[in-house]
């Protein structure tokens, strides 16, 4: 069965159906990784969004579902050069699992044509159809987009710390739309986790007693959460860091701004360096929205750390408060492990406060 | 951080002449590296005695020493430039070898260099097997268990203790001959036991098996600011067991989950770390497919064969940052070359599949043992890049210029019993990957495939979706469906041809044509200026614009026996002359070691099959003004008849002048005509027609197939009871095309160069060979300028090659050997450059391959300022002298004969003759010339006037009894016809590393000297 990718820009692409045969709207990006295709699909940020792989064989290792980092597949769609059919340990395929989450896929397509198009024309709304479209774009989008819109499920439960030396500082999470991967890395240092939904109010994470509140990753613009007042006031309450949209969070709710970007960071490969360092760690990556360096000037954030090749911010602290974020994952999956240095920062910042309180 | 300020002369040493498992690889390293130490203005000295590399060129380094690559050599280089520094990590593990003598003697230390990149400490300790395993286990990474043993009770108390089952290794033999996996304890009582006796100390070292893990290796760069990257992982197709050198290999890795990666990713970064490496290095792993269990296998500390092909798989030039970060800079600093909007500091990302195949010498090497091991045997390698595996791999099967047949048809070319096939299966040689065809051919599940070889299934169900494609065009009508569906997984029009009983014609009118993606770093995510190109027969958007005004230039291939990396070298310097004469210039090639595949050395860059359908694919997008043909070896010459028939232009010599020379019977009339003397000869299409032609010609006759390479299937034979079996191995090498029966001249054997306006005729030289013309002219010992050759012969020789040239119209160059005996006979003409052309370009001084391309594209002599006739020679002695690998390739025939057996070439050059022969030994034949007191083993009594000759010079014969001398000798000679790396005389000098000599010849000459 054919399938159909338009954009908005009226640019198309015909491929072959896989996974579910829904149809669906949303933003389209693209991904370079060459691992991890299963982390990125299960992935809460890519949530309304089309994913295209730069990598041409998609599916070399099946699915494994331990590796999933949410409740589903919060991807619109993937889209593939080459659709590989190999089972995972317990025998799914990518096929398989995509049917089994209701998630389309496209396979033969010039992902790489589609990839320079994004690069050039940058990211856009897109439809991925049964049959060519017929009816104009806008109206379609819109149809199909209320129809399918995907709202990452927030987790409200605990997890225990995991045998650890040192302290078990007890982490309230603001969830976002949170990779699984984030609760394990807390967990696998020894801190205990409370995941919160972000619409949680501050009497309610009060009575949880953190010793630090970490803000997660989650989809679309951080302009878009109505949560600042309760962020500005868990910062001057409890050690609090960021991550991703967790990042751009703190930034707005310390006076920054953020904008979108042309086609965002999507990979494992981004170099990452302290501001003053030509040490670089290479990173994980999955946002199109950053933190405007121009609107840090009347604001108490410092820079820490920069992209290596744009110069993107990617990482905060504040002048005063024990916050810090970072645009990056540090806890990776998908992605090199090279910035788990980022949980021991965290911890370290809350145990100095749990020293503090003793 | 800043470069460093305090140094400014570089010594950089290369890998000397190319042996299997230092080839190729080390001239691209070592070449971008000194240009990229002179991009940050150093100065850099280079020593290397392989003339046939581009490193040597005047333009790569400032100053450029072809010595001896000896410590006494190397000392005394030093000991005047007085660099500041030395880069010992780009010249394999030769440099590094020197770097660690030159530091132990205390050269270093008393002329005050510096070690640049990573340090020699590290080196130990990476190379070392007790410090590295400490190390590893420091690190908690985890290393196979492994004891050294002298006696089998404790092989088989380790055994019992670590379990079953064990690799043995015994110490010091050929090849690692002797060794092998023992299952249980009375296959480790045999195994073990025949280790210990074949080890010269009784020693093997027991490991623990981890063969049909999967291997991977990671290419990691690391700066002094302790960024440290990985710039590729590539997965082997063949699990553990066969070397990495051998195996089919695949990038990116493909089988490897996100955590997975992440773990071997991880440990190799930390590895590379601890070990404070500073430039490139290597990082193979093990991985259980069955467990999260891995294991490290080892870590080269340089840049190496893996991080070549890293470098052309990716784009990502690992030699050229090396270079600069051993210099100071750092990755976040140094600029990405492919992208130039980014940097260094950063993992490239492909969005393509690259797969790499060993090219081996086992078609020349019929004797020797084609089974693959932990000791590598490959001379060369491939590289198919596609968009999906099956491509990748198809094209780099049609790379292979193996077998049309086997490329065809995808299948060994007989038939094996199922007892054989389980054989080959479970002890893979160079064919395995035809063997697996087969395997499926014969309806073999996908399983019991994989429980004999233990290839990831995954690989196994590409090669099935292969074979399914080829059983689909087997059956029904073919189809324009069929057709497209098959090209688009890498079938070539030949191949769908075959499979579905038709033309290449008719399917060519059903394929549309490819489309050409580029290699950019980083999948698209950046704009990029790369001019390296690859073909997708998937449809989608073509990103190769045509250059206008170009010139193609046809490269190589893979380095075999007889097309080694001179035709690198000369395609390159053809490259560099178009451009200067104001043309873009196009290269077509696909081995991966090579400088002619670095992205900046053209215009354009199509890393593509060397296959008439793939290089007039290329012709029909880009419409270059014309092809050159010349430098690119037998591979190129060959595409010259069926480009000329699909209408495509040849520049330089004509296809009817190529033809004049290479068909037997134009070549006949040529002679004739010009009253020029060949060998009594004639041609035979069977074993009949030889029969009869050989007493007629006189034996003894030389036997070889026409429109082959380097003499292969090529033989003396003496009389006709040995005729049969040589004349099925023509027939074999090379089915229906005649076979050529010549008298063989004895007599002493020249050659020339010679460069051609299509008018006149200049000859840079006269090369005489120490040994006659019984021995390939690549394993002779060639001397510039003829030492034995009287005025009036040397005048005929001129007056010969001159009147060839003109006669045949040539454009560009040729070469021409000759017998000198009772008069002067030509052998052979081959219409392109030869193995010779970057020796004499640089004993001479005189550009040869840009000088040809000159005149390729319409100058003159007279233009290029070159005399008629030959130059005159300049003061001094050149020799290049073969160097075999004889130790890699246990069982191959080692005796001197009109087939070619040399791996590689050294040169030695000096004022006097002797001296210059010296000087060619040290890197050759690892020897001095003989002195008086000198013992030579030899396999006979040799004959009486040699036997004089030994005598006279004071020399010792000793005629080998089947044990070791007790003295160790000068060297040993092997007289026997049929003799090989096993025989038991060859074995103690081979195992022994006493020079070995199979020709008289050679010896007398020496002893001349």
């Amino acid at each position: 069965m054919k399938k159909y990718l338009y954009l908005q820009d009226g640019t198309h692409f015909e491929g072959i159906a896989f996974g579910a045969d829904t149809e669906i709207a949303g933003e389209v990006v693209f991904n370079t990784s060459m691992v991890g295709y299963q982390e990125a699909l299960t992935d809460p940020s890519y949530a309304n969004q089309l994913l295209t792989f730069t990598y041409p064989l998609i599916g070399t290792y099946g699915i494994d579902l331990a590796q999933n980092q949410s409740t589903g597949v919060l991807a619109q769609a993937a889209m593939v050069h080459t659709l590989e059919n190999e089972p995972g340990p317990d025998g799914l395929t990518l096929d398989a699992f995509l049917k089994q989450y209701h998630v389309p896929g496209i396979h033969s397509v010039d992902t790489r044509a589609l990839t320079k198009h994004i690069r050039q024309s940058h990211t856009m709304q897109a439809v991925l159809l049964n049959a060519p479209l017929t009816s104009d774009f806008d109206t379609t989008y819109q149809q199909l987009f209320a129809q399918c819109k995907k709202h990452p499920q927030l987790g409200h439960s605990t997890y225990p710390a995991k045998p650890h030396a040192g302290t078990t500082p007890h982490v309230v999470m603001i969830d976002f739309g949170t990779k699984k991967a984030i609760i394990d890395s807390l967990t696998d240092f020894g801190c205990e986790v409370t995941v919160v939904p972000y619409t949680a109010d501050l009497a309610m994470i009060k009575n949880l007693h953190p010793d630090g509140i970490l803000l997660s990753n989650g989809p679309g613009d951080p302009a878009d959460y109505d949560v600042l007042p309760l962020i500005q006031a868990l910062e001057h309450l409890y050690p609090t860091a960021g991550i991703c949209l967790g990042h751009q969070i703190l930034a707005l709710a310390n006076g920054a701004k953020t904008q979108p970007m042309a086609y965002g960071h999507r990979g494992i490969n981004h170099p990452v360096h302290a501001a003053d360092s030509l040490h670089a760690i290479i990173t994980s990556q999955n946002h199109g929205y950053m933190v405007d360096p121009a609107s840090l000037t009347n604001t108490d954030l410092v820079v820490t750390a920069l992209e290596g090749d744009d110069g993107t911010i990617e990482g905060l602290a504040h002048k005063w408060l024990p916050m810090f974020s970072v645009q990056y994952h540090p806890e990776a999956n998908p992605g090199p492990h090279d910035a788990l240095g980022f949980f021991t920062q965290f911890k370290q910042l809350m145990e100095k406060k749990v020293a503090a309180h003793a | 951080m800043p470069k460093n300020q305090n140094i400014h002369t570089i010594a950089v040493i290369g890998s000397g002449p190319i042996i299997v498992g230092q080839a190729a690889e080390f001239d691209y390293s070592g070449s971008q590296a000194c240009l990229s130490l002179r991009e940050e203005g150093y100065r850099v000295v280079l020593i290397n005695s392989n003339p046939a590399t581009i490193m040597t060129d005047d333009d790569i380094a400032d100053k450029i020493y072809l010595e001896p690559l000896t410590l006494d050599s190397v000392s005394a280089i030093l000991e005047k430039e007085r660099p500041d520094a030395l880069l010992p990590t780009l010249g394999g593990q030769t440099g590094l070898n020197l770097a660690v003598a030159l530091d132990d003697a205390g050269v270093l230390a008393r002329l005050h260099i510096q070690l640049l990149g990573t340090g020699l400490a590290t080196i130990h300790q990476a190379e070392d097997r007790q410090e590295f395993k400490q190390l590893m286990e420091t690190l908690h990474q985890p290393v196979p268990e492994s004891l050294t043993v002298h006696d089998l009770p404790a092989a088989l108390q380790f055994a019992q203790r670590c379990g079953y089952p064990v690799i043995v290794r015994p110490a010091f033999t050929l090849g690692g001959t002797g060794g092998g996996i023992a299952h249980n304890e009375a296959e480790l009582k045999k195994i073990g036991q025949r280790g210990l006796e074949l080890s010269p100390n009784t020693e093997c070292l027991i490991e623990k098996s981890i063969a049909g893990y999967k291997e991977i290796e990671f290419e990691v760069m690391r700066d002094a600011a302790g960024t440290t990257i990985s710039v590729c992982c590539m997965e082997n197709l063949d699990p553990v067991g066969i070397h990495t050198g051998d195996s089919i290999v695949v990038a990116p890795n493909q089988t490897l989950d996100d955590p997975t990666f992440q773990r071997l990713r991880a440990a190799s970064l930390q590895i590379v770390s601890a070990l404070n490496i500073q430039g490139g290095c290597n990082v193979q792993l093990a991985q259980d497919p069955a467990s999260d269990q891995y294991y490290i296998i080892e870590v080269n500390p340089r840049v190496s064969r893996s991080s070549a092909l890293a470098s052309k798989a990716t784009g990502y030039p690992i030699a050229k940052i090396a270079a600069k970060i051993a210099v100071g800079l750092t990755l976040q600093e140094i600029q990405n070359p492919v992208t130039k909007t980014t940097f260094a500091a950063f993992e490239p990302t492909l969005d393509y599949v690259v797969a790499k195949l060993p090219r081996f010498p086992f078609d020349k090497f019929v004797t020797a043992d084609r089974h693959l091991g932990t000791q590598m045997k490959a001379t060369g390698e491939v590289m198919g890049i596609g968009t999906t595996l099956e491509e990748a791999l198809l094209k780099a099967v049609q790379s292979l210029e193996l077998d049309a047949q086997m490329q065809t048809t995808l299948l060994p070319k007989t038939t094996p019993s199922h007892a054989e096939l389980v054989a080959a299966l479970e002890h893979p040689t160079d064919l395995r990957l035809f063997y697996l065809f087969e395997a499926l051919h014969q309806g073999w599940s996908l399983e019991e495939i994989q429980a004999h070889t233990q290839i990831t299934l995954f690989f196994l169900h590409k090669l099935q979706h292969i074979w399914a494609t080829l059983v689909g065009l087997q059956t029904g009508t073919l189809t324009a469906a069929k057709a497209v569906a098959a090209n688009q997984l890498g079938f070539t029009a030949k191949m769908i041809a075959q499979a579905a009983d038709t033309t290449a014609e008719v399917v060519a009118a059903l394929l549309p044509a490819p489309v050409y993606k580029m290699v950019d770093t980083c999948a698209g995510e950046f704009a990029s200026q790369t001019p390296y190109f690859y073909a997708t027969a998937f449809p989608g958007e073509n990103e190769s614009q045509p250059l206008g005004n170009s010139i193609l230039v046809i490269g190589s291939g893979p380095i075999r026996i007889g097309q080694g990396v001179e035709f690198d070298y000369t395609t390159v310097h053809c490259v560099q002359a178009i451009q200067t004469a104001g043309y873009h210039a196009i290269i077509v090639n696909n081995n991966p070691e090579t400088v002619s595949t670095d992205f900046s050395i053209s215009d354009k860059l199509y890393f593509e099959p060397l296959t008439t359908e793939s290089v007039m694919q290329i012709i029909d997008l880009e419409q270059p003004l014309g092809v050159i043909v010349q430098f690119g070896g037998q591979t190129a010459i060959n595409l010259t008849k069926s480009l000329v028939a699909n209408g495509v232009k040849i520049l330089g010599t004509s296809l009817a002048g190529i033809n004049q020379t290479e068909d037997r019977h134009e070549f006949e009339a040529l002679l004739a005509q010009l009253h020029i003397n060949q060998p009594k000869g004639d041609t035979a299409m069977n074993l009949q027609e030889a029969r009869q032609i050989a007493p007629v010609v006189g034996y003894p006759v030389m036997v070889r197939p026409s429109f082959v390479l380097g003499g292969r299937a090529m033989a003396i034979v003496h009389n006709e009871a040995e005729l049969a079996e040589y004349v099925q191995k023509a027939i074999a090498a090379a089915p229906h095309q005649p076979i050529l029966i010549d008298h063989d001249v004895q007599g002493m054997e020249c050659e020339v160069d010679i460069l051609s306006d299509g008018q006149d005729v200049f000859i840079p030289g006269i090369m005489e060979h120490l040994e006659g013309a019984g021995v390939h002219s690549g394993d002779s010992i060639a001397i510039f300028p003829p030492q034995h050759l009287t005025a009036a012969q040397q005048d005929q020789i001129i007056a010969t090659a001159t009147a060839i040239g003109k006669a045949v119209h040539c454009v560009g160059m040729m070469n021409v050997q000759f017998i000198v005996a009772d008069q002067l006979y030509v052998i052979d003409v081959n219409p392109r450059a030869s193995r010779t052309v970057p020796f004499m370009s640089k004993v001479t001084g005189y550009h040869l391959a840009k000088l040809a391309t000159n005149l390729i594209l319409g100058k003159t002599l007279a233009d290029l300022q070159l005399p008629i006739g030959c130059a005159k020679a300049p003061a001094g002695v050149a020799i290049k002298a073969p160097v075999f690998s004889f130790t890699k390739l246990p069982g191959m025939a080692t005796g001197l004969a009109p087939e070619m057996k040399s791996t590689g070439e050294t040169i030695g050059l000096a004022a006097t003759y002797p001296q210059a022969m010296q000087k060619a030994l040290f890197d050759s034949y690892h020897c001095t010339l003989p002195q008086a007191g000198d013992i030579l083993v030899c396999s006979a009594e040799p004959a009486a006037p040699l036997k004089a000759q030994l005598t006279q010079a004071g020399i010792t014969i000793q005629v080998f009894a089947g044990t070791p001398p007790t003295a160790k000798p000068w060297a040993v000679l092997n007289l026997d016809a049929h003799q090989n790396t096993a025989s038991p005389l060859n074995y103690y000098a081979l195992s022994h590393q006493v020079p070995l000599f199979t020709s008289t010849a050679t010896i007398s000459g020496l002893l001349a000297v």
